[in-house]
């Protein structure tokens, strides 16, 4: 059994009006000193097996299909523990 | 001659699919349910995915949808010339497919819009436009979350440069879509998405905003007619 993390983000080059959203929401809870936020998803696929290179090779896979659309995000793939 | 026959696809969360039907009889031709679980385009002439929130828009819009069975007998039957029209979700599902180019995403004022929207028409060669005329500014309900049209600098350059936009916003942008984008279609011009909703925009009883939308499906049923 192992845990893959998938983080998937929009690609920087792509607006993400949310992020914005919570970047102007900071300062009027009274936090500072952030300039920039990026929204993104994490995806945490238990493995039935160990994460070896075929497994992550098809996590490779499943993020290229389905759990990313690579036209506007970027992902990466670690083994958690 | 029996009456050209449009699919129509119901997804689970779909929602235009009525309307889409009965704007696709009001231009004479026979709709056809296809259903999202079946391999099965049951022989008709041409698709259309109406809108909805398919699959319940769950991961991206259209993520899920895409790979239904009725999209993989779809997929490579509208690579090879079969008509298809995406509106709204459909325009979505078929950007997840890979059969239009770029992608939509988050309404830039993050507000989802409801509201009749000026649009102009750019292209009117391909299967579904070409009943309109070049430059024409058509009235159409739009509604939508995510309905923000981007793609990388070279995809817009090919689609500005090889006229495959074939709707712009006109008077404002509503989404803040990449160069007012509001439809594009393929090269072959077989397949055209769009976020406006033309099926809404049939028949003045129903309050629509004008009855622009009826051109899309005389265009198809012309096309059909003299295939």
């Amino acid at each position: 059994m192992a845990r893959v993390i998938v983080d998937v983000m929009l690609k920087p080059e792509i607006l993400d009006p949310q992020g914005q959203a919570i970047a102007r929401a900071l300062p009027r809870l009274g936090f500072s000193g952030v300039s920039q936020v990026r929204q993104g998803k994490r995806f945490e696929l238990e493995l039935d097996g160990p994460a070896d290179e075929a497994a992550l090779s098809d996590v490779r896979k499943m993020a290229e299909t389905l759990l990313a659309n690579t036209v506007i995000e970027d992902f990466s793939i670690r083994v958690e523990g | 001659m029996s009456a050209a026959r449009v699919g129509i696809v119901t997804f689970p969360g779909t929602l235009d699919d009525q309307d889409a039907a009965r704007a696709v009889r009001l231009a004479g031709a026979e709709a056809v349910p296809l259903w999202h679980a079946d391999h099965d385009l049951k022989g008709v002439d041409a698709v259309f995915l109406p809108g909805g929130f398919s699959y319940g828009d769950y991961l991206r819009c259209g993520a899920i949808s895409r790979f239904s069975p009725l999209m993989t007998e779809l997929i490579p039957a509208a690579k090879a010339g079969l008509p298809v029209l995406g509106t709204c979700n459909g325009f979505q599902i078929l950007c997840e497919a890979h059969l239009l180019p770029g992608a939509l995403t988050r309404n830039e004022g993050l507000h989802y819009i409801c509201r009749d929207q000026l649009i102009r028409v750019e292209n009117t060669r391909t299967a579904w436009t070409s009943d309109f005329t070049d430059g024409q500014e058509i009235l159409l309900p739009i509604k939508h979350g995510e309905g923000r049209y981007v793609a990388d600098a070279a995809t817009l350059a090919e689609l500005e440069s090889t006229g495959r936009v074939v709707f712009r916003y006109a008077g404002s942008n509503p989404n803040g879509s990449l160069n007012d984008i509001a439809g594009i279609t393929n090269e072959a011009g077989n397949i055209v998405g769009l976020m406006p909703h033309p099926e809404h925009a049939v028949e003045e009883l129903t309050g629509a905003p004008s009855v622009d939308g009826r051109h899309f499906f005389t265009s198809i049923l012309k096309r059909l007619v003299n295939a």
